[in-house]
């Protein structure tokens, strides 16, 4: 049982996790605020006869306070997001020496198109395996996600790597993983009664294992 | 059309002395407050449909594969061998979505108390337009009765979720369903026509019925919300019924609206039901937070803090709530730029709903605290909604949101805020405004025991989700336990359920102390809460057409423990002390028109 | 009990606070027109981003549609609002009458009888041309889910793909239809109403100088659907 995000698995779990450790801080300190107050003055307030409650329509510079703290705080949480956002999905954002490989999707399952030996897709050697998804670790890979029918969305949650595939249009998602194991691809976007089981299996390889399985697979071996 | 031409205003005039048949009274009634109790018998009704749906769910996520008890009166479509079937599974989250949010927290809020309150808290007589307000409670019912009936046909009711993500919505082909989708849509069509009608009644009546000084700012803040949320109905709707036809088209005429196949756009139906779906989240909290601003101050003896910064806080939300729709697309594949916009906008309505929440705090401090049951669950729903609130900045930041989108911490914060926020307002209302409605009061002792055992069970049940969610799990889903990463945290899922299934028993006790206490509760006075609305000024049940002279109002809402009250420790907006002049008729504009 | 008389239902209610200064009749129907204008922003919102977020070109203006033909149809509904407000000035004056001869004039004066008579008349044109239109065009092939095929239009649209917007005829159809159905379905009601106002109210004579709510409000939809229909005529026809 885990009470936490999943086990970090790529260049992006830095950040978000970090981030969001923050935001649990921020809204923990209100969180604490609001109840410890809310309690505090039931129990202090709690109603005794002969007495009257204090007369008052509020107070301006309370009002102020408690509008300026989270208005700035909220500003400086976007300002600090945006920042991380921008490097995860911009389409600037895909480093340039990313690996390219096509996922595309459909009711219900995963073809991932690899670029085959000689490293560029869209070429002969191009080959299709059915929900695998074979990635070198270290290496920033950028997927070219297609789908078939209906949205579909590509979510690996030790990546934290989430990106909707829609009919219709071409979406690019990237990602540089930081550990090699064998990890699951979700879909997180209901997409008919076969949602959830829509599942690939992801392996995470060193260099040469992967540079083997593509050699294994343009051979037309299955593993 | 016709009959915004010709309803007239003064329809209430000869209503209130002849007798009248028990259809007319009851079932054919233009009386705002009948109306306003029809909508609740329809809507607790359906209340309990999105309940029952909701523990099939639960039964599936916590024993996936395992025989659901009372299964075997489910169809071979739905479940085999008491064990629910993926589609039906799809199907119970879409329609336990579609019930909730459409035909029971929406009708429970407006319809409900947009109808009971307005007139009576501004002093009017009625509604602007009675006929019309009866349509939209008719429509309303047909519109229940539609979504209803998808349950029966062949291949059964929507499997795209509530929210009918196109092109799976779009074509049968793919969602493998037929007529349950052109009932949907035709349901949301008439769905949305009833809350436009009610919508323009709501705001002609606050505009042009208010009684003589009840000014702008002596309007309750419940009032303020109703108003502020009728103008979100009255401009949301439309968007999403031309959406929803435009997906009955897709479906049945062959239009390509959705499907890019064709040149259709998928992201389009998004935009348009999102640009709808948001103002549709505030037209679910904001009568809620109405309410419980005017049960807090009740409850702590105070003035409310802050009056004026709370109705700005309401138009606030209101107004930001038209540009933030985006930040339910982060992930959709929409241009990342707008993902930033619609992150700083979304970020900022926290800080509206944080003055809320801080000023009904400040309305508490120093009181004088009563914990009668609506107060109990006024407080709950503060407590509460601040959670939700707070669960929902970790979506808003959006590299924050790529892990958790469309995971059970979405499902988490969502119940947060409409079952922890609107159904605890809910629960406040209903037993604050009972005896008002029915004369009686409901049962204290049931109503303290039912609020802390759906307190504790609500908050077992849902707080969980947010660390399944975290964890990973998608929404939707029909067995999670399929999932490596998955399965470790099914004994949570189980514990979830569990909890689930408590809450829902505990509603039984809700239901009941409503039933029994229309005939065996306790008589109540007239001003059983010693508040200060106008609507206090009348007799239980009020008569047909309120009050036999228009009534005057001499101050604000909320004078309570006021100086010049003497020894009371409330003034009501309708008590003439000797120091209080009468207030002047506005003056008739020169033009007649 | 209110202290309205005959005299000032035309006027807000009174006595309460000083509200929209409109009675509330009229104010309904501004609040019904603001969501009107949502339900069409959704439609025409959606065709905006259909027809130029989109690669291809969609069907010459022209091609397709006869625009003379509904130009003719959009003069028709002008027509008709002009008439409406000549109703609506007819009743102001108390002229409750069909035609009335005045002294020194060559023409007979209209009354509001006449003139809301020539609106219902011209309205219910206006949706028999349409409907016109739609026959000849689903007989050409022309249909919501695009050009029919082996019909005359998918022959057309094959020796001449760029004129007739081959490729996304789908979305012209959708569009059209919807849009311009649902434009006509307006119109309808607001005949329907105005036929209902004619037998019930205008016969009758019920309709006074002091009191012509019924009119007024009819009036202000009836102006609300013409003005859509101009900008569905600029967007569909001649753009």
């Amino acid at each position: 049982m885990r009470w936490w995000l999943p086990d970090a698995g790529s260049t992006f779990a830095g950040p978000i996790d970090t981030l969001f450790l923050a935001i649990l801080i921020i809204t923990g300190i209100a969180l604490v605020v609001v109840e410890v107050g809310l309690v505090t003055f039931v129990i202090r307030y709690r109603g005794r006869p002969g007495r009257k409650a204090f007369y008052t329509h509020g107070s301006t510079r309370a009002e102020v306070i408690w509008t300026a703290i989270p208005a700035v705080t909220m500003v400086a949480l976007g300002l600090i997001s945006n920042h991380y956002w921008v490097l995860i999905k911009d389409k600037k954002s895909v480093p340039p020496n990313a690996y390219h490989l096509g996922v595309h999707a459909k009711q219900f399952e995963w073809q991932v198109t690899y670029p085959g030996p000689d490293g560029k897709l869209g070429t002969a050697d191009d080959f299709t395996v059915r929900n695998q998804l074979h990635v070198i670790v270290n290496q920033p890979v950028a997927v070219e996600l297609t789908s078939e029918d209906v949205i579909h969305s590509f979510f690996v949650p030790e990546w934290r790597l989430k990106q909707d595939a829609v009919p219709g249009m071409h979406i690019t998602a990237w990602f540089q993983a930081t550990k090699t194991g064998e990890f699951e691809l979700g879909c997180a976007e209901l997409c008919g009664m076969g949602h959830y089981k829509m599942r690939a299996r992801v392996f995470v390889h060193t260099p040469d294992e992967y540079k083997a399985w593509v050699a294994q697979q343009a051979a037309g071996g299955t593993e | 059309m016709t009959s915004v031409a010709h309803a007239r205003p003064e329809a209430h005039g000869d209503a209130q002395h002849a007798p009248m048949s028990f259809w007319r009274k009851y079932i054919f009634s233009t009386d705002h407050k009948i109306i306003g109790i029809q909508f609740l018998f329809v809507s607790l009704f359906f209340l309990l449909v999105g309940g029952l749906l909701a523990m099939q769910i639960r039964w599936q996520l916590g024993f996936p594969g395992t025989p659901m008890p009372g299964g075997g009166i489910l169809p071979e479509t739905m479940a085999v061998n008491r064990v629910i079937l993926p589609e039906y599974y799809v199907q119970l989250v879409s329609m336990h979505g579609t019930f909730m949010v459409f035909f029971a927290i929406m009708p429970l809020l407006v319809g409900v108390y947009a109808n009971f309150l307005i007139p009576l808290k501004i002093g009017a007589h009625d509604m602007a337009f009675p006929r019309i307000n009866m349509a939209s409670f008719w429509l309303a019912l047909l519109a229940g009765l539609i979504m209803t009936a998808s349950f029966f046909v062949p291949n059964g009711p929507i499997r795209s979720g509530w929210t009918n993500y196109a092109p799976l919505a779009a074509r049968p082909d793919l969602s493998g369903v037929t007529v349950g989708q052109m009932l949907w849509c035709v349901s949301i069509v008439v769905l949305g026509l009833s809350s436009v009608l009610g919508s323009l009644n709501y705001i002609t009546t606050v505009i042009n019925h208010r009684a003589p000084g009840m000014t702008w700012f002596r309007m309750p803040l419940s009032v303020w919300a109703l108003f502020i949320t009728a103008i979100l109905g009255v401009l949301a709707l439309p968007v999403l019924q031309g959406a929803a036809i435009m997906l009955l088209f897709d479906n049945v005429l062959g239009t390509h609206f959705f499907d890019p196949v064709a040149g259709g756009q998928a992201l389009l139906w998004q935009h348009l039901f999102w640009f709808f779906g948001h103002p549709e989240v505030y037209i679910l909290i904001l009568p809620a937070m109405g309410m419980v601003s005017d049960i807090i101050a009740n409850g702590s003896r105070k003035p409310i803090f802050g009056y004026h910064s709370m109705v700005f806080a309401i138009i606030g939300i209101a107004f930001l709530g038209w540009i933030v729709w985006g930040h339910h697309m982060f992930m959709s594949g929409m241009n990342p730029t707008l993902g930033s916009t619609f992150m700083v906008s979304t970020l900022l309505i926290a800080v509206p709903s944080a003055i809320k929440v801080f000023n009904w705090l400040g309305t508490m401090w120093r009181g004088n605290l009563r914990f009668h049951v609506p107060m109990l669950n006024a407080i709950g729903f503060v407590s509460m909604f601040t959670i939700g609130g707070l669960s929902g900045i970790f979506m808003a930041a959006t590299p924050v949101d790529i892990p958790l989108h469309d995971t059970q911490f979405i499902v988490a914060h969502i119940h947060y805020v409409l079952f922890g926020g609107s159904l605890f307002a809910l629960f406040a209302a209903i037993t604050y405004w009972y005896p008002k409605m029915f004369g009686r009061m409901m049962s204290e002792r049931i109503g303290k025991v039912h609020f802390w055992l759906t307190f504790v069970f609500y908050n077992l049940t849902f707080f969980p989700m947010h660390i399944i969610g975290m964890g990973g799990q998608m929404r939707r889903i029909y067995d999670p336990t399929i999932y490596t990463f998955l399965k470790p945290q099914q004994p949570l899922n189980v514990f979830i359920s569990y909890a689930a299934f408590a809450l829902f028993a505990v509603q039984f006790l809700f239901a009941f102390n409503f039933l029994w206490s229309l005939k065996f509760g306790k008589k109540a006075p007239m001003n059983p809460w010693e508040d200060n609305g106008m609507e206090w000024s009348l007799p239980n049940p009020a008569p047909h057409g309120n009050w036999d002279r228009t009534p005057n109002v001499y101050r604000g809402p909320y004078e309570f423990s006021a100086p010049e009250a003497g020894d009371k420790d409330y003034l009501p907006q309708y008590t003439k002390l000797p120091t209080d002049r009468d207030p002047v008729p506005a003056p008739l504009p020169a033009g007649g028109h | 009990m209110q202290t309205s008389t005959m005299t000032d239902v035309m006027r807000p209610p009174s006595p309460a606070e000083p509200g929209a200064g409109v009675y509330s009749n009229k104010l309904g129907m501004w609040v019904f027109l603001a969501s009107d204008v949502m339900f069409f922003t959704a439609l025409i919102g959606s065709y905006i981003v259909l027809r130029f977020g989109m690669a291809s070109q969609w069907a010459q203006p022209g091609a397709v549609l006869n625009v003379p033909l509904t130009g003719l149809n959009t003069f028709l509904l002008i027509c008709s609002s002009v008439s409406m407000v000549k109703a609506y000035a007819a009743i102001a004056d108390g002229k409750k009458y069909f035609l009335r001869k005045v002294p020194g004039k060559r023409l007979q004066d209209g009354g509001l009888k006449f003139w809301l008579l020539i609106t219902i008349i011209c309205g219910a044109g206006f949706v028999s041309v349409q409907l016109v239109e739609y026959i000849k065009l689903v007989g050409e092939g022309f249909t919501p889910s695009g050009y029919r095929e082996g019909s005359l239009l998918a022959e057309h649209a094959l020796a001449d793909p760029v004129k007739y917007g081959a490729g996304v005829a789908g979305m012209y159809g959708s569009t059209f239809f919807t849009m311009t159905g649902f434009h006509g379905f307006h119109v309808t009601c607001g005949v329907i109403s105005m036929l209902y106002l004619y037998f019930t109210k205008v016969l009758p004579e019920k309709y006074s100088p002091q009191d012509y709510r019924g009119i007024e409000v009819i009036g202000l939809y009836w102006h609300f659907v013409d003005l859509v229909w101009i900008i569905l005529f600029t967007i569909v026809y001649l753009i």
